[in-house]
């Protein structure tokens, strides 16, 4: 532990004077690096910011509503259910072939477009919308991987007892599902907290919209800088979280395995 | 005595192979009935046709010559509140205490609310020895223990019928007693049970009848006396004597 922590010290010192000594070094420290920038722009960027937090919240909570029901409408079987099987299907597939910033682009510009009577055009509604569609996709695809690891006898024990299939997914298999899920739904969501500065295109003050007018009043790059620094600040930890639960569901799994 | 479930003529393939063909059974009440046979001669596709899980091509299945299974407007989960089921492998609910995993079925399928569910539940558990396990997780439990409570966790549903899928089939061989007492005390009760087993010795000394499967047929029944110590098959005697050395 102090070796490697001296070792690590010893490597920041030798590359940081290295990288001082660059010719450029200086114009690179005043353009991004800029103290005075960053001080002056923090303030407002993180107020922008909390418009992110706002925006990543709600967008889980829908996410996580139409992961689980698009993933459980695919498993439904009787035949009578087909349309809605196919409906979910199409939905995935179509949402994860879409790049993000285009679903945003065509409803956060589309919609208000089509001037609706009663139909809300605020961008970030529409960009939060947007969010939620393409994640829910994803979200509903790590879902169904979830109900697809429970070992079918599960099913069969629970309609054994005369569970309903309905009461058989509730009780018994999303249970179990989400406690496999729950590591990669958390590296979603990470993605999800930076995909929030997508809604900067269609011209909300969030995050990267505030640093970018800062950018371009004072043609210095530190408030970017300084977005990232924030961002960063919220995804490291979420990250730390991530693959500590993982690994801890990994020594659960393997402890399971010996009994 | 009244007819607790009555199998006719019934038929089933899989994927176009024939492993039922033509089974007829009838099991009047607390009748203790083992179906034994060579793995793969249908017993446990025999036993989930009779819950439901597994639908019939042919024949029919009746329970209290009033319910039939096989029809298409029967509605199973009223089939499978009235028979219970366990199977080789446990397959308890492991997200779920031992306390849980009983009273699950009577609270969502029954209704009752969950005291009254609770007060049963623990009652059949200490019937069953369980009672210090309650809270424990499935996890926590020995292969005999875990199976036990599957048998408990059948029982709460207060079945007519109970059906034994080979329940000792996946436990050391040290545990195995404790589960065929389980059954042996069930029986005691008057339960109605159709045992799939290899406990050739447990079969002689709780069936009623031995009901032998070979290729889809039962090719012999009567008395475990009769079929155990005197088959009268070929095929029923080779069975045996590779079962028995
Ligand atoms: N769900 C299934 N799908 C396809 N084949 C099956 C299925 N269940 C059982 N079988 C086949 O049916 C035959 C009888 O199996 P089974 O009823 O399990 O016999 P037993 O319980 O006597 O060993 C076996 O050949 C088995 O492979
Ligand atoms: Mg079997």
């Amino acid at each position: 532990m102090l070796i490697g922590l001296g070792s690590l010290a010893a490597f920041v010192l030798v590359v940081g004077i290295v990288v001082s000594q660059l010719p450029g070094w200086h114009v690179v420290q005043d353009t991004f690096f800029n103290i005075d920038e960053f001080v002056s722009s923090f303030p407002q960027l993180i107020s922008a910011f909390w418009l992110n937090i706002r925006i990543f919240i709600v967008a889980e909570v829908f996410i996580l509503i139409v992961g689980i029901v698009v993933a459980l409408a695919r498993t439904l079987q009787a035949p009578i259910w087909l349309p809605i099987r196919v409906v979910a299907t199409i939905y995935t597939d179509v949402f994860r072939g879409v790049p993000t910033i285009l679903v945003i682009l065509l409803l956060g510009f589309g919609i208000p477009a089509l001037d609706l009577q009663g139909v809300p055009n605020s961008e970030v509604l529409w960009g939060t919308v947007a969010l939620v569609l393409s994640y829910g996709a994803y979200v509903a695809e790590v879902f169904r991987a979830g109900l697809a690891s429970v070992h079918p006898s599960q099913r069969m024990a629970s309609r054994s007892l005369g569970l309903s299939s309905w009461q058989t997914n509730r009780h018994i298999l999303l249970p179990q599902a989400v406690r496999n899920v729950v590591p990669p739904l958390l590296n979603d969501f990470i993605s999800l907290q930076k995909d929030t500065a997508l809604v900067s295109i269609l011209g909300p003050i969030e995050i990267l919209r505030r640093a970018q007018i800062d950018t371009s009043m004072s043609f210095n790059y530190t408030p970017y800088v300084a977005a990232a620094v924030i961002f960063i600040a919220l995804t490291i930890p979420m990250t730390r979280f991530a693959d500590w639960l993982q690994a801890r569901t990994q020594k659960q799994r393997r402890a399971a395995a010996t009994v | 005595m009244e007819t607790r479930l009555r199998v006719d003529d019934v038929w089933k393939s899989w994927d176009g192979v024939p492993v039922l063909r033509g089974i007829d059974l009838s099991v009047a009440s607390h009748q203790v009935v083992a179906l034994i046979g060579a793995s793969g001669s249908g017993k446990s596709t025999l036993l989930r046709c009779v819950n439901g899980l597994v639908s019939v091509d042919a024949g029919s299945i009746w329970l209290d010559e009033s319910l039939d299974v096989t029809h298409e407007r029967t509605n199973l989960d009223d089939v499978r509140r009235r028979v219970g089921i366990v199977f080789q492998s446990f397959n308890l609910f492991p997200h779920m205490s031992v306390l849980d995993n009983v009273t699950l079925g009577p609270r969502k399928v029954l209704h009752r609310s969950r005291d009254l569910a609770r007060e049963a539940a623990l009652t059949l558990l200490d019937r069953f020895g369980l009672a210090d396990k309650a809270n424990g997780y499935p996890d926590q439990l020995s292969g005999g223990q875990q199976q036990r409570v599957a048998i408990v966790r059948a029982l709460a549903m207060e079945p007519e019928l109970m059906l034994f899928d080979e329940i000792t089939s996946a436990l050391d061989p040290m545990l195995v007693g404790e589960v065929l007492d389980s059954v042996a005390e069930l029986k005691a009760t008057g339960m109605t049970i159709v045992m799939a087993t290899h406990e050739m010795s447990f079969a002689r000394e709780v069936a009623d009848r031995v009901c032998f499967l070979s290729a889809g047929q039962i090719l012999e029944q009567g008395t475990a006396e009769q079929v155990l110590t005197d088959p009268q098959e070929r095929l029923t005697r080779d069975f045996l004597a590779r079962f028995l050395r």
